[in-house]
């Protein structure tokens, strides 16, 4: 059973880097991902604006092996910052986890 | 087991704080490229290195030691190193450059500053007093790191009186163009990249190449700053046929350098799907950015002949 966070979820909100209610879930992102990275927009974003903390921390390496490369960002219908929310949850992460 | 992310985050993060560049180089190393060249110091325009291409030579010497690193027992030392750091300059223990891979990318600058030269511009450098854009810690989500980085980077341009400056790869043109004007407040300087400006100062050739090249366009370039038909507009006029990939354009193939500093395995993956690619148009391309230049020849191992855009155009302008 994945429990919400509702700090995390907080900075979430709170940011207005993350856009990722946008997301219409069509899967392009992960189509065209030359990282094969099939996690990572839709999948992970949800995890983030549900606030499921533990979910988004087990996936730490996919978050920093994303070569923000914009691929998925181009073809995004919904015009999702895709590489932005990434660079999101990396300063979150740098900053819960790593104390950085 | 990959590389610890937070320690190396953590080191990069800390060279930016303590030494101001990601990995630091001699001031004599990040320079010489200019020597005999007689830019002034300072003024209104200066030509922005942003220490990439310096920088490069070094970094291929790390992730040597990287790539030994990972999938080693070493990688457990990583947080020792660290804290090590903190007191001595760790990488440039562990980075020596190549000589021969220094001079080839000084000269690329060189090229750069001629062309400008060709084209009539008048520029200065800062000399040792220019520095790295942070480009890889805003990549890392280092925000707040950056954020101090930046502004020591925008009072020296102040000091000298500087209105606009003139990069020379995609990644300083975007940190300096479309970063840093969300982190200071009043930003006012006018970014360009050399192509840009070569193209709007309308330089003609003095020779024709009469060539064909495969383009391999930045990620940044293409999809962050929308610089796109400057490439092909400064090749085509110098008498170069354009040949496109498959991802060509807007549409480009990341080169796999963005992954290079946590996961250097992933990013030759990367690199290598890219050559594939290339090949199947032609053997020979040229690339405008240094991080993608030293990973697609890295993993292209000499069955491409990859060069720097401005190594075509010099031989056509200059
Ligand atoms: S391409 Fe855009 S809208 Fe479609 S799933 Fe990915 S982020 Fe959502
Ligand atoms: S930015 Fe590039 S590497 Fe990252 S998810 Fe999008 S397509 Fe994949």
């Amino acid at each position: 059973m994945a429990r919400v966070n509702p700090e995390f979820a907080g900075a979430v909100k709170e940011s207005k880097a993350f856009n990722a209610s946008a997301c219409m879930n069509c899967g392009v992102c992960s189509a065209v991902c030359h990282m094969g990275i099939e996690l990572l927009p839709r999948k992970l974003f949800r995890y983030v604006l549900l606030g499921i903390e533990e979910k988004v921390l087990a996936n730490v390496e996919t978050i920093y092996s994303c070569l923000l490369c914009k691929m998925c960002e181009v073809n995004c219908p919904a015009s999702v910052h895709i590489a932005e929310n990434v660079r999101f949850l990396r300063h979150y992460i740098n900053k819960k986890v790593y104390q950085l | 087991m990959p590389l610890p992310t937070g320690d190396t985050i953590g080191i990069l993060a800390d060279n930016l704080t303590l030494r101001q560049s990601v990995l630091p180089i001699p001031a004599k190393s990040a320079t010489r490229w200019a020597a005999g060249l007689e830019l002034p110091r300072g003024s209104k325009t200066v030509l922005y290195t942003g220490l990439m291409y310096q920088m490069i030579p070094y970094i291929a010497a790390m992730n040597k030691a990287q790539e030994d690193i990972e999938d080693s027992f070493l990688v457990n030392f990583i947080g020792l190193g660290r804290r090590i750091n903190k007191l001595i300059n760790v990488s440039s223990i562990m980075a020596r450059p190549s000589k021969t891979m220094q001079q080839a990318y000084n000269q690329i600058l060189v090229n750069i500053a001629r062309l400008l030269q060709q084209a009539g511009v008048q520029f200065g450098y800062l000399y040792e007093e220019e520095l790295y854009s942070g480009a890889l810690i805003y990549d890392l989500g280092m925000d707040h790191v950056l954020k101090e980085h930046a502004q020591r980077v925008y009072a020296t341009f102040k000091k000298y009186g500087v209105k606009k400056i003139i990069t020379v790869d995609p990644h300083t043109t975007n940190m300096l163009r479309s970063v840093y004007p969300t982190l200071i407040n009043g930003y006012d300087l006018t970014v360009q990249s050399y192509m840009e400006v070569l193209v709007e100062r309308n330089i003609r050739p003095r020779s024709d190449l009469n060539t064909a090249v495969v383009m391999h366009d930045s990620c940044v370039y293409a999809r962050y700053e929308n610089v796109l038909n400057e490439q092909r507009t400064l090749l085509a006029r110098a008498g170069v046929t354009v040949k496109e990939p498959a991802n060509a354009g807007k549409f480009t193939m990341c080169c796999g350098g963005p992954a290079e500093s946590l996961f250097p395995k992933k990013a030759r993956d990367q690199a290598q799907k890219r050559v594939e690619q290339i090949k199947k148009v032609a053997l020979n391309a040229v690339t405008m950015c240094p991080i993608c230049y030293v990973n697609l020849q890295k993993a292209a191992g000499g069955a491409v002949q990859l060069e720097d855009i401005s190594s075509y155009l010099v031989r056509a302008y200059c």
